[in-house]
């Protein structure tokens, strides 16, 4: 008698937990995705459109139904582009908050700065950041969604070798961003069959660039090269343009936002630079793979932010739909959502074609920058 | 040769605007013995205001000239007011840490209503660039200089010539000897605060067409213009004009003849060797008293 009170108590209970499974199912636990970024301080021309973008993202990501199940929710942390607060921010990230990945940061110091502790943790990594050390040599946990400086200034040299020019000049701002730019023009230039002439540098807040300029003039280059970020490449467009120095003027993808337009005003006209496919969306061929992805992004981000999208947002955006597709199937296991990053092949993102490899950690080739030039105000697609 | 005249026409724009800010520092000093570590922020704030007046309410440009400085002066007065005024012991650090305090909060206040970005507008007058011998010569650095010296003879005049003015004067040899006589000294200091701020807003205000304004750009402008107006001879308003011109000419020089990399290491380079052999400054007179 009692084995058969049991049995059916059993067979209750049974009962009861067969039918609450399937609603526990609906309310799967989220994975927490963690973000850092400069979103405020110097770098919030980054970190700031990167945290927004990352947000629709995953609320994009969210309303579509989540992954197998699973919600994403955001954890994102300002490291005002100081490498002892993104290191913080990681620690909090991995051991407090837990996430099982991570987003960001921004800057290339930044980035360097978290790695130990991500790595500590076995948490997988989509830095947003440029420099090229971040994924070289390969790590197995971090990745990065921003184009290397090296593609930035092929597509410059490319574009300069077809256009007959064998001496150029080049002037470069006086920080990581300009540094790394020298490095790599200088690098690559005999490859190209290019010849620098003379090299010049700038600080980042000089007001008056023409005694530099005075000097590359002297030296007769065919063209000019300016690596930096506003503003002074605007003050160095102005300059040249008051100094009726005729060779063209070359930007680096630094100064890639309608913001230089502002305020080099009439004289960007002509100024030609390399970018992401993002500034010029509308020119595309139909048969570009990322048009789709640039214009779902551009509208999406327009109308949710009411401001102008610029090159940067993509990065992070690019970040989290990666790793929403390497999630996939992997019930949150951080090894695996690593292994899964790495086999990703042909994603076309906001940024460019992704297709990572062992060996390849960024993942993009040189279709990730285009050559434009800046007519009437407006980017304009070189071909 | 070309070359040379670029340098030179580069470095006596550049010069001009650090001479106004070494005005400023200048007569500060020499009414109140005090060195103000905001005064780069109140070229800033000339400069955004400028700006703001000028390209955002379309002023026309003399209107937002006296706009920005006036408003930049009514900055010194606040602070002269809030901060400086209330100290019970003025030792010379406690104000001096004061004034950086307060560069922080002008900053910091900046960065909230003009924003991270740089901001630009238009030259005084609409010319083409003048040709000189092959060397190109900005219409705004000839309005720069101009002006320049116009407010180093204004105020010439107005130590010299003017009641108030020599009052001035008197309350910077001996606040209490001129209390005395029944000069309001408070008044004074107040005044010098006002007109040292108003300068540091004229520089603003001059190199607002020619480079990219934004909130941060202050440290660096207050830095040179104190590197100049030490090299003049703080308290001597020649010496600051000579000490900006000499600053900026040398860092023109510098970048056409060694390397744009040493373009600011120069400049220190020469406040060093002035600081050491001419303690005083190029201009100032020997009995200066320094921290």
């Amino acid at each position: 008698m009692r084995t058969a009170r049991n049995i059916l108590f059993c067979a209750i209970t049974a009962l009861v937990i067969c039918t609450l499974v399937p609603g526990l199912s609906w309310g799967k636990e989220p994975y927490k995705i963690g973000g850092i970024f400069s979103i405020t301080g110097a770098s919030s021309f980054l970190g700031d459109p990167e945290k927004k973008s990352m947000e629709m993202a995953i609320e994009q990501i969210n309303a579509a139904g989540g992954i197998d199940g699973h919600m994403l929710e955001p954890v994102i942390y300002d490291d005002e582009g100081d490498p002892t607060k993104a290191v913080l921010a990681a620690q909090k990230l991995t051991s407090k908050d837990e996430v099982i990945a991570i987003v960001g940061p921004s800057l290339t110091p930044t980035s360097l700065a978290v790695i130990p502790v991500i790595e500590k943790a076995g948490t997988p990594l989509i830095s947003c950041a440029a420099g090229i050390k971040i994924t070289e040599p390969v790590k197995p946990l971090v990745y990065k969604t921003a184009q290397n400086d090296v593609l930035a200034v092929q597509a410059i040299f490319n574009h300069i070798k077809k256009a007959g020019i064998k001496k150029i000049g080049i002037l470069t701002v006086e920080n990581a961003f300009g540094e790394s730019g020298k490095e790599q023009l200088a690098a690559q230039a005999p490859q190209f069959g290019i010849e620098i002439v003379l090299a010049e540098t700038f600080g980042a807040k000089d007001t008056d660039m023409t005694a530099q300029l005075a000097k590359i003039r002297a030296a007769q280059p065919e063209a000019i090269v300016c690596w930096g970020t506003n503003p002074g490449p605007a003050v160095i467009s102005k300059n040249v343009v008051q100094m009726n120095i005729k060779v063209p003027l070359y930007q680096s993808h630094g100064v890639a936002s309608p913001k230089f337009i502002e305020l080099a005003e009439s004289a960007a006209e002509g100024n030609m630079l390399p970018t992401g496919k993002i500034l010029v969306t509308e020119q595309l061929p139909e048969t570009d793979s990322q048009k789709k992805v640039l214009k779902g992004y551009t509208s999406e981000f327009e109308k949710r932010y009411s401001m102008p999208v610029g090159g940067f947002g993509g990065y992070a955006f690019d970040g989290i739909n990666l790793m929403a597709a390497a999630l996939k199937g992997t019930e949150g296991d951080k090894a695996k959502i690593a292994a899964n990053v790495e086999k990703i092949n042909g994603f076309p993102g906001v940024t460019g074609t992704f297709s990572f490899s062992p060996t390849d950690h960024n993942g993009l080739g040189d279709d990730a920058f285009v050559m434009v030039v800046i007519k009437d105000g407006k980017w304009q697609l070189l071909k | 040769m070309q070359e040379l005249l670029q340098y030179l026409f580069s470095g006596i724009t550049n010069g001009a605007v650090y001479a106004v800010i070494a005005l400023g520092f200048s007569m500060l000093y020499s009414s109140t013995g005090l060195i103000n570590f905001a005064h780069g922020e109140f070229v800033m704030v000339g400069a955004l205001t400028f700006i703001s007046l000028s390209k955002g309410l379309k002023m026309p440009i003399p209107v937002a000239f006296a706009g920005a400085v006036a408003i930049t002066a009514a900055a010194g007065l606040l602070l002269e007011r809030m901060a400086i005024r209330k100290v019970r012991k003025p030792h010379p650090i406690v104000l001096v840490i004061i004034t950086v305090g307060a560069s922080i909060l002008v900053r910091g206040v900046s960065m909230l209503y003009w924003g991270k970005d740089s901001h630009n507008c238009a030259p005084y007058s609409n010319h083409a660039p003048i040709d000189v011998a092959g060397a190109t010569l900005l219409p705004q650095s000839i309005w720069i200089l101009a002006l320049t010296l116009l407010v180093v003879i204004g105020l010439h005049v107005f130590h010299k010539r003017f009641l108030t003015g020599r009052a001035m004067l008197a309350t910077a040899i001996s606040r209490k000897a001129a209390g005395v006589v029944g000069i309001p000294t408070d008044m004074m200091v107040l005044l010098a605060f006002a007109m040292s701020a108003a300068m540091g807003g004229i520089g603003g205000a001059l190199i607002a067409p020619i480079s990219m304004s934004s909130f941060d750009m202050g440290m660096n402008l207050g830095l040179k213009g104190f590197c100049a107006a030490m090299i003049g001879g703080l308290g001597s308003s020649w010496g600051a004009i000579f000490g900006g011109l000499l600053l900026g000419v040398l860092e023109a020089l510098g970048v056409g003849f060694l390397s744009s990399g040493l373009k600011d290491a120069s400049a220190f380079v020469l406040l060093l060797l002035i600081l050491y052999f001419r303690p005083t400054g190029l201009m100032g007179k020997a009995t200066v008293q320094r921290f």
